[in-house]
């Protein structure tokens, strides 16, 4: 059997809310490695793309494939395991727990051994490790504090970083730079990519800042109202005259 | 999993605790004392269970479902097996308890809140109305237990005080060896947010399942206990949803923030109802519920919440 030489492949995908079509024909195939934006206006459908392939809505038809393996319909918990992993658009933290704890929790399942479930929290193993991937992350100085009092920059790095130990093969990223400060979203992003280029891990992520989607992807996908109207290399795509005259509203 | 438990702070706190109950209870306080003592540690036992569950936002107004069973677990081994030794009698209590809680867990984890809470009243209910017909069990009158023993030879009053509080011990060490684990930190991770777990490569409903028979296994160990120490059990004193609202209190009274609180709140429990019925023994009730509305309105956080407080200003002051 010939090895499919993409890692996610989505066809003819459809997503009907009560007879309101919120994704319709998607169908994009995704290269290991690449860095994909998703960009389009509020309610164009990005999100429902990410929470389809990662398991939270189930597609009303059409199919995804995973390194050829179909996974239409996964669970979330599954998609994890195979290697999807996903951020969201609104930080998903453990808000009472620390910044170490979040993270060594994420890490302890990660790990997908029940013996490492039973060992303490604060084993001095995943310490350590723990303590890498914080400064990799630049939050190690707020290891300690509550995520609740932490900014909506450093949730989202840590939101990120949670993703990111399971070591997926392809992460999805639900806006990683919104409600994060301007002075904020260029250093999360440098941080972000540059660690998941190290690892050789495909990204998708929806941005609504064109500015991120320059410097960062290799391709871009646009789309309107629930379909996709460009992909192309991020300098063409935003010179497409649909994506001036559906996404960038100029 | 128990690596360095016993050098956890919570558990030496637990410890001597209990190692300081045994000690005056056994040779210094009266007999009545050192019996409210017992049930106080036992009934904590069931109250810890609560706790756990408590800490993942689930309210179980049925726990006294595993208190009863655990309670008539023993009953019904001595009666068609003869088994009276104290071992066998906790174990059978913690392993019937935990059956039935394995079992019961496959329904009660797809529930949340309130609907959580009152399938658990419910279940509790059924076995009640179980007991109170069933007459090979001593339908309301219940069953009386035999005194315990250990290889053969009984236990006297003090000597089941001794194992109580053995077996106490070994529970706290479980417990926090459990909680302090990161299958543990589950606990304040799905109270705090479920989409992220499952996102995180854990099933929700397996960590909650695992919680609840937990907590089964404790609250018919409670039971079991409880039963060797009463030498009675019937349907109102072990199963009756006043049981279960009686665990509830004491959890609230005790406060969620260490493993020793609900000890320390079901030794006060039976201190605050002895005292109680002495003073007003047609309305002793009343002064329950004053109490639960005390700790609602003055110390929300319950009887551990003042201990934060106060190591927070004493923390203060040495600053200062």
């Amino acid at each position: 059997m010939m090895t499919p030489n993409y890692i996610l492949k989505t066809t003819n995908l459809q997503k009907n809310f009560s007879g309101i079509i919120a994704a319709e024909d998607i169908n994009i195939s995704v290269k290991e490695g690449e860095i994909i934006g998703i960009i389009g206006a509020n309610g164009a459908g990005k999100t429902v793309f990410v929470n389809m392939i990662t398991g939270y809505l189930k597609p009303s038809s059409g199919k995804i494939e995973f390194s050829g393996k179909d996974i239409t319909g996964i669970q979330p918990r599954d998609a994890t395991h195979i290697g999807v992993c996903r951020s969201f658009q609104v930080s998903q933290v453990f808000m009472t727990m620390t910044v170490k704890q979040n993270l060594m929790v994420a890490m302890s399942l990660a790990k997908k051994s029940g013996s490492q479930l039973l060992l303490p929290l604060d084993d001095e193993n995943l310490s350590k490790e723990c303590d890498k991937i914080l400064d990799l992350y630049k939050i190690k100085k707020q290891s300690n504090l509550i995520v609740s009092t932490l900014s909506q920059g450093m949730r989202k790095l840590l939101d990120i970083a949670m993703a990111v130990v399971g070591n997926p093969k392809v992460l999805l990223l639900d806006e990683p730079t919104s409600g994060v400060s301007v002075e904020e979203k260029f250093g999360i992003m440098d941080i972000v990519i540059s660690a998941l280029k190290k690892t050789g891990t495909t990204v998708l992520f929806v941005e609504h800042d064109m500015e991120i989607v320059e410097r960062y992807v290799d391709r871009v996908i646009a789309f309107y109202q629930g379909q996709i109207i460009c992909d192309d290399t991020p300098k063409k795509a935003l010179k497409d005259k649909k994506v001036i005259q559906y996404v960038l509203g100029s | 999993m128990f690596k360095g438990i016993l050098k956890d702070q919570s558990v030496q706190l637990s410890i001597g605790f209990v190692l300081i109950l045994l000690i005056f209870g056994s040779f210094i306080l009266p007999e009545w004392m050192s019996n409210n003592f017992m049930y106080g540690l036992s009934r904590g036992l069931a109250v810890l269970g609560l706790m756990i569950l408590w800490r993942t936002n689930l309210v179980s107004f049925g726990h006294a479902l595993y208190y009863g069973f655990g309670a008539y677990a023993v009953a019904m081994c001595q009666k068609y097996f003869g088994i009276t030794d104290i071992f066998l009698r906790f174990f059978i209590a913690v392993a019937a308890a935990g059956l039935l809680g394995f079992a019961l867990g496959f329904i009660l984890r797809k529930y949340r809140e309130i609907f959580f809470a009152m399938l658990s009243l419910a279940f509790s209910m059924v076995l009640y109305g179980l007991l109170a017909k069933a007459e090979f069990l001593g339908s309301t009158d219940g069953m009386s237990i035999s005194p315990s023993s250990i290889f053969g030879y009984e236990l006297g009053r003090f000597g089941l005080f001794y194992f109580i509080s053995f077996f106490v011990i070994c529970a706290i060490i479980f417990a926090q060896a459990y909680l302090r684990s990161s299958l543990g930190h589950l606990t304040t991770a799905i109270s705090d947010n479920e989409i992220r777990v499952e996102y995180l490569g854990y099933s929700v409903e397996k960590a909650i399942h695992i919680k609840y028979v937990i907590s089964a296994c404790l609250a018919g160990g409670a039971g079991g206990l409880m039963a060797a120490s009463l030498g009675q059990v019937d349907p109102d004193s072990m199963v009756l949803w006043s049981v279960s609202g009686e665990l509830v209190f004491v959890t609230i009274m005790s406060g969620l923030g260490n493993i020793l609180a609900p000890f320390m709140g079901a030794v006060l429990f039976e201190f605050i109802r002895t005292y109680a019925f002495e003073l007003a023994p047609q309305a002793w009730q009343m002064i329950i519920g004053g109490t639960l509305l005390g700790i609602i309105f003055f110390s929300p956080g319950g009887l551990w919440s003042l201990f934060q407080k106060f190591n927070i200003l004493r923390k203060k002051n040495d600053d200062t």
